[in-house]
């Protein structure tokens, strides 16, 4: 490699005054004045949230308004803060889904612990815990940031689901070969 | 109609005077802050202060909105605040010091006011009439005397302070008020040489400098920004170092200081540091506008009285002296945009380079300036 010498042009006499230097940066900055505003203003404008955004850990139905969580506790034992707290429940033998056994009681998923690590959504076999595009909770108080079952289901809504499992499940059971 | 306040006792007059610098000086001071947020936010291609309303003002249906996104309204609401919030006197300061030194920056920021002539109406002689509280011969020289006392608030406030970098600031203030008062007391020496005829009365008033820009003919009317740009550019130049503005904003520096000498002040005691900041820029602008740019003659070659008899208001003394403040006002309005446009554009000068600026650049070339020009005007026979 060869060492390439670089000299330093001096400074003009009109550089060294700095003053025509000034009068560019001051034209620069009387250009910007004029120029549409790039704040994006918030509580009227709103962010356009892209896909994948990670927000706030939802519960979601599948089309036919089933609830899809099992109560498996995978998500409560994977959250590193421990904000999912899960009280698992069976599912009456009435019920039409009564195949799948078991369902939350409750659920709750404390806002204030919760580092939106997306972990619960990545664990779920049942695709039930969503982080979708909510972005800002907030409450009055500790218990307001603590979201319940029904709020849960609330902010999820439904989702589209490519599997059925449960009802590809109870067909293959019902025609003799369980597993 | 004036003869019912000129009647008054002096005092009371005085008084008066003195509210009515108050009452019209802390809302300029008010709206230079907001319109500094305006400045640097539309440079910064951000819109700014503009959600504060007075319901009121709202339900009219296009000013209201159009008042609300300029933000006029945030003039208020920082008012109140600056009022009402706790006003924080730190346990390690010197308490009498602490709280004199606001009080010291407002002072001289006002007072200077008082011999700053903002307009001007002529009488039924015709003869110029100057709008001014205190119309003294010593003109500039009271200006340059009685601001110059601001430096002590700054210095005062860093050591009461009690705390390193309030002092570092006030350190900072002294030397550089200091240095950049020399080249500009220099630089409008040249003015008061042209004015100053020789056989005339001497005089250093600030109205005689706007009286001579306003002469028919084609040197009558020039203004002195156009026979002394360089009178000019140091004026400006040191101008902005003694306001404490950016570039020249060591005092606080908030990059390296905290805050300067304001770190430990809060509520209404900072706000009227910046009171007093907008006011010696307020200030500053008039007596530019005065010595360099035709004071309220509307433009160069066009005097106040030109303007006058186009408008055909000459006779009413009113009408002249309002046209006269407005014409006056606008352009103190355009040389603080200037002032903002500036600090919003340059970063802030390290301070051995304000230092080198000051003594060795700025000092000799104003003397070569006051030599030169003493010279050209000793040669030109008049």
């Amino acid at each position: 490699m060869a060492v390439i010498p670089v000299s330093r042009k001096s400074l003009s006499f009109a550089e060294r005054t700095y003053l025509p230097q000034i009068v560019s940066g001051l034209k620069t900055t009387f250009s910007y004045m004029f120029r549409p505003k790039v704040t994006l203003e918030y509580p009227e404008q709103r962010p356009e949230i892209p896909v994948n955004y990670r927000g706030v850990p939802t519960l979601v139905k599948d089309p036919q308004g089933r609830e899809k969580c099992v109560s498996c506790q995978l998500c409560e034992f994977v959250c590193p803060p421990k904000a999912i707290r899960i009280t698992p429940g069976e599912i009456s033998a009435e019920a039409p889904t009564a195949h799948v056994e078991k369902a939350p009681q409750a659920f709750e998923i404390d806002m204030l612990r919760c580092i939106y690590c997306g972990l619960c959504e990545e664990v779920c076999p049942e695709e039930a815990i969503f982080l979708q595009n909510q972005y800002s909770m907030t409450g009055y108080t500790r218990a307001e940031m603590v979201n319940d079952k029904a709020k849960l289901y609330e902010l999820g809504g439904t989702l589209p689901d490519d599997h059925f499992k449960w009802d590809k499940k109870k067909a293959a059971e019902e025609h003799g070969n369980a597993h | 109609m004036f003869d019912f306040f000129f009647q008054l006792h002096p005092f009371v007059q005085g008084v008066a005077k003195g509210l009515a610098v108050i009452l019209v000086i802390f809302p300029l001071a008010g709206a230079c802050s907001l319109a500094e947020r305006k400045v640097s936010a539309w440079m910064q291609g951000r819109p700014g202060p503009n959600r504060a309303i007075v319901p009121w003002v709202a339900w009219i249906p296009f000013l209201g909105k159009f008042l609300q996104r300029l933000g006029v309204f945030h003039l208020m609401a920082d008012g109140a605040k600056f009022l009402f919030k706790e006003d924080p006197l730190p346990g390690h300061v010197n308490k009498f010091y602490f709280i004199l030194a606001p009080v010291v920056a407002l002072i001289p920021a006002l007072t200077t006011v008082v011999v700053v002539p903002f307009g001007a109406y002529f009488n039924e002689l015709g003869a110029v009439v100057p709008l001014v509280l205190a119309d003294v011969d010593v003109g500039l020289l009271a200006v340059f005397a009685v601001s110059s006392l601001g430096v002590y608030s700054v210095i005062l406030a860093g050591w009461a302070s009690n705390s390193k970098y309030p002092f570092l600031g006030g350190v900072r203030a002294s030397a550089q008020l200091i240095s950049y008062e020399l080249s500009m007391t220099l630089s409008v020496l040249p003015v008061f040489l042209w004015i100053n005829a020789p056989g005339m009365d001497g005089s250093l008033s600030l109205v005689r400098v706007v009286e001579f820009q306003s002469q028919p003919g084609f040197w009558g009317g020039t203004w002195f920004i156009f026979t002394m740009p360089l009178c000019a550019l140091i004026f400006m130049i040191a101008l902005f170092a003694e306001t404490n503005r950016a570039p020249f904003d060591m005092p606080e520096s908030e990059a390296d200081l905290v805050g300067g000498f304001h770190t430990e002040y809060g509520a209404f005691k900072w706000s009227l540091f910046f009171v007093a900041e907008y006011a010696h820029m307020i200030i500053g602008s008039g007596v530019f506008a005065l010595l360099f740019l035709g004071g309220w003659n509307p433009l160069p070659w066009v005097s106040l009285a030109t303007l006058a008899g186009w408008l055909g208001v000459a006779g009413l003394p009113l009408v002249v002296g309002l046209l006269s403040i407005g014409i006056f006002m606008g352009k103190i309005v355009v040389l603080l945009f200037f002032f903002m446009w500036v600090r919003w554009t340059l970063p802030r000068f390290r301070y051995d380079q304000v230092m080198k600026l000051g003594w060795q650049r700025l000092l000799p070339l104003a003397i070569a300036n006051l030599i030169a020009y003493a010279i050209g005007i000793a040669l030109i026979p008049t």
